[in-house]
């Protein structure tokens, strides 16, 4: 982050990953408490800040239609009586990771940005919070934590983005020079190209920009994980598929229907993406309150996730129940995955096309490992794309990148008007050096001499 | 005028001013005014305020910088405005940021004037006479040393030498040691700065050859007429030229034959022989860097510009050159309309030595030294109104170093001249600096048509504008807020006879009404014309010219049509205006946190080693500052922040505002 420019607000999961009984989501920055207080209710209205020190306060998080997501506890640390010295607002949820990913997205969507590995700890040390020798020592814990693969994977997608960010800098620094030129030097015969082709280098720009920027979710897979939720009727081998998929007894697999009463969460690394897992209680019916309970929280899993795998079990026919979650996830990205492969397969293909279409399927054996490797590469193309383009595609991963494209997208949509309203260009000047140098923050390049380098480089000026 | 009424020598002046050229005539005249005893020393007193190179004033960014000066209370604006042959309001078709009155000069009478106006200033002496060193009292300055061996006393010092420090004047092979237009230089006040420790850098610059005017053609060039411009450089100047009685400039265009010519002679050519070393300004190259570097162009505009209204010469602007002069005689009989050109001085190229500017502080006084300031050519830059803005500041803030007060810092978001400043001393320069729109990153806050407004409040208590000045600013302000209250307020009905006065306009019809502000937001829509709607249907219920008559009196006309403008461009650029407004507010944040003058970034841990060096050096007074010194990343500036805020929290309360002004 570039000083000078405005602090933001940031957020992110504050505890590990995992089957916690309290997971909590993290605000540090200026619109700590505005953001919360957009995405929490207290019980009598909306929360209110009595006092200027820490408060608690219990509250609902709700969703953008109203809808309660979870019963949390909302701490307030206003600055400088905080981790980062800076505003701080915590959010603790109890209805399992499922709820905590909501939440977090709605604190997205209230504008806060989603923190990069660390960065509370960075802002702790700008801040005068901790010291450099802790800083370090946090951030070097936050870095070992993604492994080689994935360190490996980064560096190449950031070196593609460095080149098209680049590139596309580049031209419009040269229309930016061009207008500064004629502006400062009127009496030259400079070359100027028609508003016509600025525009279309602008718009051009634009449209590159948030084409790279629709990238970000899925290199947001890479730094935060896919969250894939497994979902199908009680009994499919939901359990067995997500031990098959992080190799590790963890889940309790039991001949008993509706044996998973919570969501479980694991990790697994799937050709260096990191995959977080959702096993969901087996949608049916529920037998008691508890199970009631669990499937609840597999829907809102559901609503949830990045990614499902549909498990049915494919030694048997479709059942109605079958038929009915896959109208309910009809509207997701979706894997079916038909399980028990080693005890033959009863579907035929007509009745597969009827129930999934065209839509990717495999076969697996949970039990015995058949069909696991296509599982897993499907998973991961689904997520990130197809593997043969990814290594050299150009995918934004990290927020601090797609907060500074966001910029660099606004100020062109800017400059865009300015010359569609027929404003006089150097009017729209101030815009484009501003997506210049948002560029220029991605890639290490500033602004400022290199303009004028640029403009005595290519015109021939002066008396 | 002298203060003492014989000869001064003996007593103390308060601020001795060494050279007086625009910077240092700027400079004298402000410490003069501002009731300081004062002394302008100049090599030759035929030379005061003289322009050596182009015989013309202002242009994008300049013309920013004259109308500060002026309003400030400077004198450039009004000595340009009273001594022009020609005028000219250029980017007419581009953005209000952007609009630049430039004026060709009549250098004999530019000249003429100034001196006029320093000898009749009071507590202003000035004398003929080169300097050769300072009188120096341990670290501070204390005085200047002539070549007689005379010594004058001073509490302050400016130095505004322009390229007079160790000069060297190349034409072809041929060297002289010289100041520009064979003026007498001075070396050893090189020599002795050098010896106070401090650096010098060398740079170079040019100027074309003067052609007699009787033998040039001008009916092969392009006319270049003056213009009707109904504004001057200065808020409070009334003289306007029409543009029929105003001297034409001409254009011709070098062509192929003279690449060629030029081509030929490249091993001729000082700047490529190795003879000179100095670094020339990049918008300013000769002729033959065009043709060295720009190959592919098959020809080069050439402004032919008068030099003055009585003068013989003309100004061959775009043939700056060091060439031989065999080869500058040939090539210019090649261009077009020079064919039988009488060349009546050469171009030549001239070095000179600079201070290195990164010893400044945002005051122009000089790091280390009590009671020195340096502003002009001397720090780095190049052009008339680059030095003349340095001279008035640093006149200024000499006059208020010796009266014990703080000094005079504008911000980059104020003025061009906090631009520039602040570019000097916390960048530096390695050529001659010129001032340009996109250096300055709010310039539609910038604009030429609001310095005066703008700079106010710095104006009233900086107290060089006469009293009768400063009203007219004031009751600017009060006209500006009743119009703008006057065009909010007013609604346009839809009424038949607006609705043909739209129609005549190709403006689109009003629909549920609209105000006369809303109605000045359409781009084809003037101010006038909306004054003149109003009138004609009654629309507006205050007279806001009321504020002008009564605090303006004789200027009433000209103020009023000075609010006309600002506020037009204040209307339909608002919410441009609106955005850097904004920017400004969040620049301002890094730039009020002040750093302590004597912080030791030694004792900072943390910082990087390249930084701690550029900090170490610069000394920025704020945070800002530190921000913009290239080498110190965003991290060390954390760093900094951080450690501020250990000092304050250690000290208890407050932050310590106030203790990083740059030094008096």
């Amino acid at each position: 982050m570039a000083v000078g420019e405005d602090v933001d607000t940031i957020v992110a999961v504050a505890t590990p990953p995992g089957i916690g009984g309290i997971a909590v989501v993290r605000l540090s920055g200026p619109e700590a408490f505005s953001v919360v207080s957009q995405v929490v209710q207290g019980r009598r209205g909306p929360l209110v800040r009595r006092r200027r020190g820490w408060e608690v306060h219990l509250g609902r998080a709700v969703d953008g239609q109203g809808q309660v997501i979870d019963e949390v506890i909302v701490t307030w640390m206003p600055a400088p009586f905080s981790y980062t010295r800076e505003d701080v607002a915590e959010i603790s949820c109890h209805g399992g990771m499922a709820a905590v990913q909501r939440v977090l997205s709605e604190c997205l969507r209230r504008g806060a940005r989603l923190a990069e590995p660390g960065e509370f700890t960075r802002r702790a040390f700008v801040n005068g919070r901790i010291d450099l020798a802790q800083a370090e020592a946090v951030l070097s814990v936050v870095e070992a934590r993604s492994d080689a693969g994935l360190r490996m994977a980064v560096q190449q997608m950031d070196g593609a983005l460095s080149r098209a960010v680049k590139a596309m800098r580049r031209d419009l620094l040269g229309v930016v020079s061009e207008i500064e030129a004629t502006v400062d030097f009127p009496d030259e015969d400079i070359p100027v190209r028609p508003v016509e082709q600025v525009q279309a280098v602008v718009a051009d720009a634009r449209q590159q920009v948030e084409a790279l920027l629709a990238t970000a979710p899925a290199g947001r897979a890479f730094h935060e994980g896919v969250t894939t939720a497994i979902v199908g009727r009680p009994n499919a081998g939901k359990s067995s598929l997500l031990n098959a998929l992080v190799q590790q007894e963890r889940a309790i697999v039991t001949e008993v229907p509706g044996t998973t009463r919570d969501v479980v969460e694991e990790w697994a690394n799937l050709d260096g993406v990191p995959v977080r897992l959702w096993d969901t209680a087996g949608i049916r019916r529920p037998a008691d309150r508890l199970e009631q309970a669990g499937v609840e929280r597999a829907r809102a899993a559901l609503q949830a996730a990045d990614l499902l795998l549909l498990v049915v079990d494919g030694s048997q026919p479709l059942s109605q129940e079958d038929w009915q979650i896959r109208d309910m996830v009809a509207a997701h990205a979706a894997i079916l995955v038909l399980n028990k492969a080693d005890l033959g397969q009863v579907l035929t293909g007509e009745e597969l096309q009827r129930f999934w279409g065209d839509k990717p399927r495999v076969r697996v054996s949970a039990k015995t490992g058949l069909g696991m490797d296509n599982l897993r590469r499907a998973v991961v193309e689904q997520s990130v794309g197809p593997a043969q383009g990814r290594l050299g595609a150009v995918v934004v991963i990290n927020a601090r990148h797609e907060h500074l494209l966001r910029r660099a997208a606004e100020a062109l949509a800017a400059a865009e008007k300015t010359l569609a309203d027929g404003m006089p260009m150097d009017l729209a000047s101030g815009d484009l050096r501003l997506a210049v140098s948002a560029l220029g923050e991605i890639v290490g390049e500033s602004v400022g001499e290199e303009l004028l380098d640029e403009i005595f480089g290519r015109f021939c000026i002066g008396k | 005028m002298r203060f003492s009424g014989g000869s001064a020598s003996a007593s103390e002046y308060d601020v001795i001013v060494v050279g007086l050229g625009h910077a240092g005539c700027e400079a004298a005249l402000a410490a003069a005014r501002l009731g300081r005893r004062t002394l302008g020393l100049t090599i030759n007193m035929e030379n005061i305020a003289h322009m050596p190179c182009n015989p013309s004033i202002g242009g994008p960014a300049k013309a920013n910088l004259v109308r500060e000066v002026d309003a400030l209370g400077g004198e450039m604006g009004r000595n340009a405005d009273a001594t022009y042959v020609q005028i000219r309001m250029l980017n007419t078709q581009k953005g209000p940021a952007v609009r630049a009155l430039r004026a060709q000069s009549d250098k004999r009478r530019y000249h003429a004037r100034m001196k006029t106006v320093l000898e009749n200033t009071p507590n202003l002496d000035i004398q003929q006479g080169i300097v050769t060193g300072l009188v120096l009292q341990g670290q501070r300055v204390c005085g200047v040393r002539m070549w007689t061996g005379e010594e004058i006393r001073g509490r302050a010092v400016v130095l505004t030498t322009g390229t007079y420090l160790r000069s060297l004047v190349h034409v072809g092979s041929t060297q002289v040691v010289s100041g520009p237009q064979a003026q007498i230089t001075s070396g050893q006040l090189s020599e002795e700065l050098k010896a106070m420790g401090l650096s010098l850098q060398r740079f170079k610059t040019g100027t074309p050859p003067r052609v007699a005017k009787d033998s040039l053609d001008f009916s092969k060039m392009a006319i270049q007429p003056g213009e009707n411009v109904h504004t001057g450089f200065s808020f409070f100047s009334a003289r306007r030229v029409p543009a029929d009685r105003q001297l034409p400039c001409w254009l011709t265009y070098t062509n192929e034959r003279v690449h060629e010519l030029i081509a030929e002679n490249f091993d001729r050519a000082p700047v490529y022989s190795g003879d000179i070393q100095g670094v020339g300004p990049r918008y300013c190259p000769s002729i033959e860097v065009k043709v060295h570097d720009f190959p592919d162009k098959p020809a080069h505009q050439l402004f032919v510009e008068p030099e003055g209204w009585e003068s013989g010469e003309m100004y061959l602007a775009g043939l700056s050159t060091s060439l031989p002069a065999d080869v500058q005689r040939r090539m210019v009989a090649m261009i077009r309309g020079l064919e039988h050109a009488f060349i009546t001085r050469l171009g030549y190229a001239i070095e000179y030595d600079a201070l290195d500017p990164l010893q400044l502080w945002p005051s122009l006084a000089v790091k280390g030294w009590e009671g020195l300031f340096a502003a002009g050519q001397i720090n780095g830059t190049s052009g008339y109104e680059e030095a003349a803005a340095q001279g008035l500041l640093a006149g200024i803030n000499a006059a208020r170093y010796v009266q014990g007060l703080a000094p005079v810092i504008l911000g980059r978001d104020r003025a061009y001249i906090g631009v520039l400043i602040d570019d000097l001393v916390t960048r530096g320069t390695r050529e001659p600096y010129r001032m340009l729109t996109s250096r300055a990153e709010y310039r539609l806050l910038l604009r030429q048509d609001n310095a005066d407004v703008r700079l106010w409040d710095v104006a009233r208590e900086v107290g060089l504008l006469p009293p009768e000045r400063l009203r007219m600013v004031e009751a600017k302000l009060e006209g500006e807020r009743a119009l703008r209250r006057a065009l909010a307020r007013g609604r346009l009905g839809n009424t038949p006879f607006v609705a043909r006065w739209l129609a005549e306009r190709g403006s689109a019809p009003v629909r549920d009404g609209m105000s006369l502000e809303e109605l000045l937001r359409r781009p084809e829509i003037r101010i006038d014309e909306v004054l003149a709607l109003a009138a004609a249907e009654q629309l507006m219920d205050q007279d806001w010219r009321e504020p002008l008559r009564r605090g303006c009196r004789r200027w009433e006309p000209l103020a009023a049509q000075q609010v006309l403008e600002n506020v037009e461009q204040e209307v339909k650029y608002a919410g441009y205006i609106a955005r850097q407004q904004a920017a400004v507010e969040r620049f301002r944040r890094l730039e009020d946190r002040r750093i302590p003058e004597g912080l030791d970034y030694a004792a900072i841990p943390g910082l990087s080693n390249e930084g701690r060096e550029k900090l170490q050096r610069v000394r920025p007074v704020s945070v800002g500052q530190a921000a913009r010194i290239s080498g110190v990343s965003p991290a060390d500036v954390s760093i900094v922040l951080l450690h501020l805020d250990r000092m304050s929290r250690a000290r208890g309360r407050g932050e310590g505002t106030g203790e990083g002004e740059g030094r008096g």
